[in-house]
């Protein structure tokens, strides 16, 4: 089983590498690209048993433990056979 | 007094902050500590330095905070020890959960390395209590993820947890003298209990004339005088 895991910057936190990212859009004639959010996206292969719902436990788990700083950061999973 | 100075694979100012505290400041010794320890052996005090332990992989100080030495270090704190993080040891202690809030992307963008002036204030601990609340100190700051961040600045302010803050060298708290747009000029903190204490800038940088300056070593007479059980102002 494959966990994809998203990993972004709360809302209210500053993010300047996204500004500066939506700025080089803009230059670049996408004046469309008002805002751009960067976050991470992390691939994980899984091995063992267990039901889905202990699995989805167990990366929830990984996710506020490591994967996330809960501070300034959120965080969402999607599990792939 | 003899410190630990904690070792991470990309540490850096490690041999900084073991020359200062097992030399330039007198009655101190200090030894290194590995990461892969899972206890600290006797000592009265921690300093985790700079640095990018573990390459900084998947955040700055997340994987630092998850190693051996860290459970010692959990435990070294909770009895009270005093405990310093300096730059990527601040953002370890925030990952580790030692110290709240959270070290962002200097709003700059840049890597910002430079000297800075750092207003002294908030509670005592064994770090700040020698020195004069109002002291203007002249540190070093070299980072790419420093400006602090917290959830509930309002209970830091209060409990008078903000240590040291990014101001000009009268002292004044300026957005002009903010090097990374933390959080009303945030440049280091306590914990609760006042024994733990994270900053950005270098102390042990400037801890010697020939360096350049010897403001930081304030942090580290401090701690001496502490343990000296003299109250004594340095």
């Amino acid at each position: 089983m494959t966990a994809k895991v998203y990993v972004t910057l709360k809302r209210g936190v500053l993010d300047p590498q996204g500004q500066a990212v939506a700025h080089a859009l803009g230059r670049l004639g996408f004046a469309e690209a008002k805002d751009a959010r960067i976050g991470k996206y992390i691939e994980l292969t899984l091995d063992g048993g267990g039901s889905r719902e202990e699995v989805e436990k167990r990366v929830d788990k990984m996710c506020r433990d490591l994967l996330a700083n809960l501070v300034i950061e959120e965080y969402r999973f999607e599990l792939v056979d | 007094m003899q410190v630990a100075v904690i070792r991470f694979p990309g540490s850096n100012c490690d041999r900084d902050a073991l020359h200062v505290l097992g030399g330039v400041v007198a009655g101190s010794s200090a030894r290194f500590a590995w990461h892969k320890d899972t206890a600290l052996g006797a000592c009265d005090a921690v300093v985790i330095p700079g640095g990018f332990s573990y390459g900084d992989y998947l955040r700055a100080g997340a994987m630092a905070a998850h190693s051996p030495i860290l459970g010692a270090v959990k435990e070294f704190a909770a009895r009270g020890g005093p405990v310093l993080g300096i730059c990527n040891g601040f953002q370890i202690l925030c990952e580790a959960g030692l110290l709240d809030g959270a070290l962002t992307r200097n709003a700059s963008l840049h890597f910002e390395c430079r000297d800075v002036h750092v207003l002294v204030e908030g509670r005592p601990t064994p770090w700040t209590a020698a020195i004069p609340a109002g002291r203007v100190l002249r540190i070093p700051i070299a980072h790419a993820e420093g400006r602090f961040v917290h959830d509930d600045v309002e209970a830091l302010e209060r409990e008078g947890r903000v240590l040291f803050r990014y101001a000009d060298a009268a002292g004044g708290i300026t957005d002009g003298a903010n090097p990374n747009g933390s959080l009303r000029n945030i440049a280091g903190i306590a914990n609760r209990a006042g024994n733990v204490v994270g900053l950005m800038p270098h102390p042990e940088r400037a801890s010697e004339a020939i360096l350049g300056g010897t403001d930081g070593r304030a942090l580290f007479d401090s701690l001496a005088a502490h343990f000296a059980g003299s109250p004594a102002r340095v």
